[in-house]
């Protein structure tokens, strides 16, 4: 059974089906519910998170389960951490991921590190739910896709939900794991409508979802970004060359079988990623196929990214930001050795 | 309690002259009728982003810029449009920043909620909230180690009196004797809580017994008030007595950001808030019965802020976006 749901309405029905498995399971976060001990609201929220994505859970579960937290994103990220460690299974709202910077001690250095660091003693079921991506003109310190500092640090899973379907199953995974994981929710897909299971499911980590087959190049698009690898591939298609699309889905573990085994099959690589380009996702899945698949490689491995600069706020300075079907068509044509793409 | 349910006048003449109660009158119209109209237009879909408006608030920052030169700096928050204004950043080049143009006063790469202007001493809206303090505490020690007698102005929000920089730049400001002045705009929410709720003191200026400094709480829909309390504050951090926290209760006409239902929001003290205890009209009633400006002077007033704006959003809507060279220039200063 699947019906129609928005990525938001997805992520709304995997926290209520986790609250409602699980009583150890707790909503925290800046105005998660919005609107606390306002009389006339009674127990309603005001909000359910900035863009509404976690509206009617309060309600669902009242304000002992679903906390409004002062604007102290340390503080609460700490006690997140802390109550994961001590038989809860929280998941903790990071309204923008840019806030990192006001938290990333709790992150970094408790988080990820008790259960190593404490011989395996500790265990921190903690997921973060977080908001990346550019494309909605929120300048450069809300629009940030900040994955890679997190895919750096041993300890934590690090997921980029791609489709209402993906989100669902992969942050009730991440609930569930007893590992500290941080999801990341691109603004831009939030309206995005798509097939979901109904009831309980769940997406096992480190599993890649080929979504468009082909044998000419494997293209890998993170996150939001294999919309545009996928539309990409249609261009090239009518110019007879068959593009492999990959969803990675979890960074950290990231599926490194299903990207080499496709690069074997194509010869060429290219990698889509709206992140800084150095130290990223795209130059870490780089360094990988080139050390384990060189011998197949008929060319240079290509990242498609954002440039070495903050996110601009001017609406056209940011969708120049942005990768683009052409752009990657453009590396292909590189790739490839002549200029037959010049005109698609 | 909030300031939109507190009514009451106060008298007092202070040291204000005709010559500064015009140029807060006007800068308070500029930054009402700057919201509004970024209201109207964001409304209609012509402005990229998130917006946040300060209508309401104006006697805070306009009561505390008014005793300022463009040697002392301030910080802002997310809601910075009329600190901007206060401070003396240029409303053309504000306008066309919020519009994404290359004239903009951070040439269109900002937008509204980092607009700065270094050189009128304004180090920025910020969109990281409790991010200012540190930063107004850093301006102070320049200030310090240099010698001079200028002064910072943190503006930040009571949001922000709960974030952990509040209370590490404040303890660092009193142990060290900053010329910093702390400077609360309390308008009853952070973001879609109310402070009642999020915070656990009374008033904020309370934690300035905690660190052994000046504190005080104002109406700040008064603008007298905040005047006067911050000209005893901006003088003592002159005088480099250390700082103080100066706590403004206000009120937010419009929500959080546009777009905000505000379902949080209780009715009657909004209606109270924006129809019997609005500073702008309290001011215009103090300006009249101390024959500081006349109802004729006022008008004239309006009506040349109304021409500004209309200017400021012919500007931008004229300006050019910027050119694609410059997606990456300006990341470093060399590299």
């Amino acid at each position: 059974m699947a019906k129609q749901m928005t990525y938001s309405e997805a992520i709304n029905d995997a926290i209520r089906l986790a609250m409602r498995k699980d009583e150890n399971v707790i909503l925290i976060g800046e105005d998660v519910a919005g609107g606390a001990e306002v009389d006339h609201l009674q127990n309603e929220g005001a909000w359910g998170g900035v863009f509404g994505v976690t509206k009617g859970i309060v309600e669902e579960f009242g304000r002992t389960r679903v906390l409004d937290t002062p604007i102290a994103e340390a503080g609460y990220m700490g006690a997140a951490v802390s109550a994961a460690a001590t038989g809860l299974r929280p998941i903790s709202e990071l309204m923008f991921n840019d806030f990192i910077g006001s938290c990333l001690d709790e992150v970094m250095n408790q988080a990820a590190k008790f259960h190593y660091m404490f011989g395996g003693k500790a265990k921190v079921p903690l997921t973060i739910r977080t908001i990346d991506g550019a494309g909605f003109n929120a300048a450069a310190q809300h629009s940030q896709s900040l994955y890679a500092l997190f895919t750096h640090i041993p300890g934590l899973k690090v997921v980029v939900p791609s489709s209402p379907y993906d989100i669902k199953g992969l942050l009730l995974t991440a609930i569930f794991d007893d590992d500290p994981v941080i999801v990341f929710e691109d603004k831009t897909l939030y309206g995005m409508k798509g097939e979901v299971g109904e009831g309980f499911y769940t997406i096992p980590f480190g599993k890649a979802e080929i979504k468009r087959a082909g044998k000419d190049l494997t293209i890998v698009g993170i996150g939001k970004q294999v919309y545009t690898a996928l539309r990409a591939a249609d261009q090239l298609a009518k110019k007879g060359f068959e593009a492999e699309v990959i969803d990675p889905r979890t960074l950290s573990p990231l599926d490194e079988d299903t990207i080499i085994n496709s690069v074997k099959k194509t010869g060429r690589l290219i990698i889509v990623d709206e992140a800084y380009p150095r130290c990223s996702a795209a130059t870490d899945i780089a360094a990988i196929v080139g050390d384990k698949a060189f011998d197949y490689l008929d060319a240079p491995i290509k990242r498609v990214t954002a440039p070495h600069s903050p996110v601009p706020f001017s609406p056209p300075l940011e969708k120049l930001y942005m990768p683009s079907p052409q752009k990657i068509i453009d590396a292909f044509s590189t790739m490839v050795g002549d200029n037959v793409f010049t005109t698609v | 309690m909030q300031a939109g349910t507190k009514a009451g006048t106060k008298a007092s003449v202070g040291d204000m002259t005709v010559e500064k109660a015009k140029w807060i009158y006007k800068k308070m119209q500029e930054i009402r009728q700057f919201e509004n109209t970024v209201h109207g237009i964001f409304e209609k879909g012509e402005i990229p982003g998130f917006v946040h408006l300060y209508a309401g608030e104006e006697a805070v920052a306009v009561g505390v810029c008014a005793h300022l030169t463009d040697s002392d700096n301030i910080t802002s928050t997310h809601r910075g449009h009329g600190h901007c204004i206060a401070k003396g950043c240029d409303i053309d080049g504000m306008m066309a920043e919020i519009f994404g143009r290359s004239t903009g006063l951070c040439k269109g790469k900002g937008g509204s909620m980092h607009i700065a202007d270094v050189g009128k001493g304004m180090l920025g809206a910020n969109g990281i909230v409790g991010a200012g303090l540190p930063l107004s505490i850093g301006a102070g020690l320049t200030a310090k180690v240099k010698k001079t007698d200028h002064v910072a102005v943190c503006f930040f929000g009571d949001g922000a009196s709960n974030h952990g920089t509040f209370h590490e730049s404040v303890n660092m400001a009193a142990i060290w004797k900053l010329p910093v002045i702390f400077v609360c705009e309390n308008n009853g929410f952070g973001e879609a809580s109310p402070f009642d709720y999020a915070a656990a003191c009374d008033r904020v200026s309370d934690f300035a017994k905690a660190y052994k400094i000046a504190g005080e709480t104002v109406d700040a829909r008064n603008l007298q008030d905040v005047y006067e309390a911050a000209g005893k504050a901006v003088q003592r951090a002159r005088k480099g007595e250390g700082p103080t926290i100066l706590e403004c209760l206000t009120y937010r006409d419009y929500g959080h950001f546009e777009g905000d239902t505000q379902t949080y929001k209780d009715k009657d003290v909004q209606e109270h808030a924006l129809q019997e205890n609005d500073p702008i009209l309290r001011f215009q009633n103090y300006a009249k019965t101390n024959e500081w400006l006349s109802e004729e002077q006022m008008k004239a007033i309006d009506a040349e802020v109304k021409t500004e704006i209309e200017h400021a959003v012919k500007f931008a809507e004229e300006s050019p976006f910027p050119e694609p060279s410059q997606l990456t220039t300006d990341v470093y200063v060399s590299y």
